[in-house]
């Protein structure tokens, strides 16, 4: 909560906020992403755990989506197979910007249980697109969602988005 | 000519071709990654082609490759929704094969794992039934009581979803203190929750004027497709293993076999399936109930556990009731450490079969609904 | 009925085609059919008033080196006892007859059992593959099977 720390009035009485307009944005879009949510295999009935009674996902200001044109992030719970793996790229691609991925569970982000013999398992969903936030397990419990989710949220309130390639630059050069 | 007849004059002649749509393999309603190519005139659903295989996970191939304990966490992830039922005819299967006498007290926790396992499943389809049909609160009640079954299974376990507790001749590990006093407080829940739905949901009209009539699976061919559990016994089929095919120590409890009547539609519609469902959990509450009154409190759990798994050259099919239906595991052994071949007869994929059969002619909407009412999973569909 | 009774009465109605009946397992026992008289077999087998096997329980091929089988468990709702036939046809030839319009439930499994193993089932409406993609090469329960290197680009090895 950056911009609310700013918030201790230094100019009595003026109700004058001093801040970056980008923590403003940042602030607005870390804490309401919604997400396509791409339910794939056990995961996801532990997903439908975390939206449901006892952990309630929606607080963290989400919103599951059916399509990927209105969603921020995709959420890619379960074994990514060969004949999905087209798909996941096609509905990755529909995104907008700034888009993110977290990948759930051991299967989707590395092969999982089936990494030596799974011949129709893609290796981890990071070899089609690129992943923000990995949350490990088989499946991961509500705990490590709502730890991931964090992360996320955290990525994105640090992020840079006036003058992005100067500041990429300026860091290329150290 | 008046102006209703003017209309129907209209309509008659407007053009309407058929349209051929794809749900899935993304969609929220399809249970999983099904894709279902939907031909539709209007809104009449024409044709339903299937289109499985987007979770193919190769676990018959993982088999080959694996020792036989080693089989049971992937066997844990056909049927991801009730995985406690699913191991338990592969170690039947092994059991049978080696020859294994198993420990009472064993057979008594096995029965209350499955059953309360069952429950958990009957809930989740019940709320995505419900959920189908447009109804979002009885999913909210279903979850909250199902966490507290997850946490006696991971008190059990240590795991919440995906188990690995039977063990080829016993369990991983005894009962914690106050296993049955939890067991009994989830029984009273369950109850409790269900008189709730009864109310919300089951004998809400609008629930019924969507889902009865709809999807209508007569007995013969439910038979001919080899469909089993709930979707068999919506139809008035008085078949399940438990009674049928006696297995472990089911002869030892009271229990009836609910079956579809047609209460408030035709035999064998979208309700009646459902209603099966929410009948059985009070089944699984009076078998557990039975469970833990007579279960022994001495006994080691893991004393029938073989040092070496090695069975004899053979082969054996086992079949065991799951929440779904019948799960059979088909197990040849070639005398060494790995089986020469698994075989798993998902039951989803099965009762999956028969959607192209029942679903024609109905609304594009009911198409979801009779989807649902046959509770797939994916997992088990594509294995 | 018990399973060398079903044989007895196979033997005398068909001879050649009904091949032998094992019973020297610690488990199941099975009887060998041959595949020219399978759909006959199992036509009888369903509409035989003593038989009445109108469940499939399970169709499933098996890799058995020089030659490829098939394994069908049978299971009688009305009588409640099983069967298990099985069938074995050479690999460079795997053409078994189909029984999709005995079982309807026949249908899937025999289109997994040519997807992943190779078996032919003549006679099939719409044989072509269920759980791999359909531009999937090779059948990937056989023994001596390879897996791809690459799949649309994709790596498939770890």
């Amino acid at each position: 909560m950056g911009l609310l720390n700013k918030l201790d009035d230094p100019y009595e009485g003026g109700g004058i906020v001093l801040g970056k307009i980008e923590d403003l944005l940042n602030w607005g879009r870390s804490k309401s992403d919604w997400y396509l949510h791409f339910g794939l295999a056990c995961c996801a009935i532990e997903f439908m755990a975390m939206n449901a009674s006892h952990f309630d996902f929606m607080r963290f200001g989400t919103i599951p989506r059916a399509s990927p044109r209105q969603a921020d992030f995709i959420m890619v719970t379960g074994t990514v197979t060969f004949k999905m793996a087209d798909r996941i790229k096609i509905l990755y691609e529909q995104m907008s910007e700034p888009k993110y991925v977290i990948s759930v569970g051991s299967c989707s982000n590395c092969g999982g249980p089936y990494w030596e013999h799974g011949y129709h398992v893609l290796k981890g969903v990071d070899r089609i697109i690129p992943v923000d936030v990995y949350i490990p397990g088989c499946p991961p419990r509500p705990e490590a969602f709502q730890e991931g989710m964090m992360l996320l949220q955290e990525k994105i309130s640090h992020q840079a988005i006036f003058n992005k390639r100067k500041k990429l630059e300026a860091e290329l050069e150290k | 000519m008046s102006e209703k007849k003017r209309l129907d004059l209209e309509y008659s002649q407007l053009e309407s071709d058929r349209m051929r749509i794809n749900v899935g393999p993304q969609h929220p309603s399809t249970h999983g990654v099904l894709r279902l190519e939907v031909e539709i005139e209007g809104e009449i659903v024409t044709e339903v082609v299937p289109h499985l295989g987007y979770l193919h996970r190769s676990f018959e191939k993982h088999c080959e490759k694996m020792t036989y304990p080693q089989i049971i966490p992937y066997i844990d992830r056909i049927d991801y929704i009730a995985a406690m039922n699913n191991e338990w005819p592969y170690v039947m299967a092994m059991e049978k094969l080696m020859g294994i006498q198993i420990p009472e007290k064993v057979e008594f926790i096995r029965v209350i794992m499955a059953e309360l396992n069952r429950i958990a499943n009957h809930q989740i389809a019940v709320a995505t039934f419900g959920l189908d049909a447009g109804a979002f609160t009885p999913f909210l009640f279903f979850f909250r009581d199902r966490e507290y079954i997850i946490w006696i299974l991971e008190k059990m376990s240590g795991a919440r979803l995906l188990y690995n507790y039977f063990r080829i001749g016993g369990l991983a590990g005894d009962v914690y203190p106050g296993f049955k006093e939890d067991c009994l407080n989830i029984v009273k829940q369950v109850r409790k929750t269900n008189a709730e739905v009864m109310d919300l949901l089951i004998y809400n009209r609008i629930f019924i004027q969507r889902t009865a009539n709809v999807g209508i699976l007569p007995a013969d061919v439910a038979i001919n497709y080899a469909c089993s559990g709930p979707v068999l016994r919506g139809s008035g089929v008085k078949y399940d293993l438990r009674k049928d095919e006696t297995y472990s120590i089911y002869n030892r409890f009271d229990f009836d076999i609910p079956v579809g009547t047609g209460e408030v539609g035709t035999l064998g519609d979208c309700w009646d399936r459902n209603m099966v469902r929410v009948n059985e959990m009070e089944q699984s509450c009076r078998i557990i109930e039975q469970a833990i009154a007579q279960m022994p409190d001495e006994g080691d759990v893991q004393s029938a556990i073989p040092k070496r798994i090695k069975p004899p050259v053979g082969e054996v099919y086992m079949r065991a009731e799951n929440p779904k239906g019948d799960l059979g595991f088909y197990i040849v052994s070639n005398g060494t450490d790995k089986p020469e071949r698994v075989k798993a007869r998902g039951t989803s994929f099965v009762n999956l079969s028969v959607i192209p059969e029942i679903s024609k002619g109905y609304m594009f909407a009911d198409l979801i609904l009779i989807l649902g009412s046959i509770d797939i999973v994916l997992g088990e569909v594509d294995r | 009925m018990l399973a060398n009774e079903i044989f007895e009465q196979l033997k005398a109605e068909f001879g050649e085609a009904v091949i032998e009946y094992n019973d020297k397992q610690p488990a199941d026992s099975y009887v060998v059919v041959s595949a020219n008289g399978l759909f006959e077999i199992c036509h009888r087998l369903r509409d035989k008033d003593d038989f009445l096997f109108d469940y499939l329980m399970s169709l499933s091929g098996m890799d058995l080196g020089e030659n490829v089988g098939v394994v069908y468990h049978l299971y009688s709702m009305k009588h409640k006892h099983k069967l298990v036939l099985k069938v074995a046809v050479p690999k460079s030839d795997p053409k078994v007859p189909t029984v999709e319009t005995i079982w309807r439930t026949a249908d899937w499994h025999e289109r997994e059992a040519f997807d992943l193993i190779g078996v032919h089932f003549e006679g099939h409406h719409n044989l072509i593959r269920i759980l791999c993609p359909y531009d999937w090469e090779g059948h990937p329960l056989c023994k001596d099977y390879e897996t791809p290197e690459f799949y649309h680009g994709m790596k498939v090895s770890y």
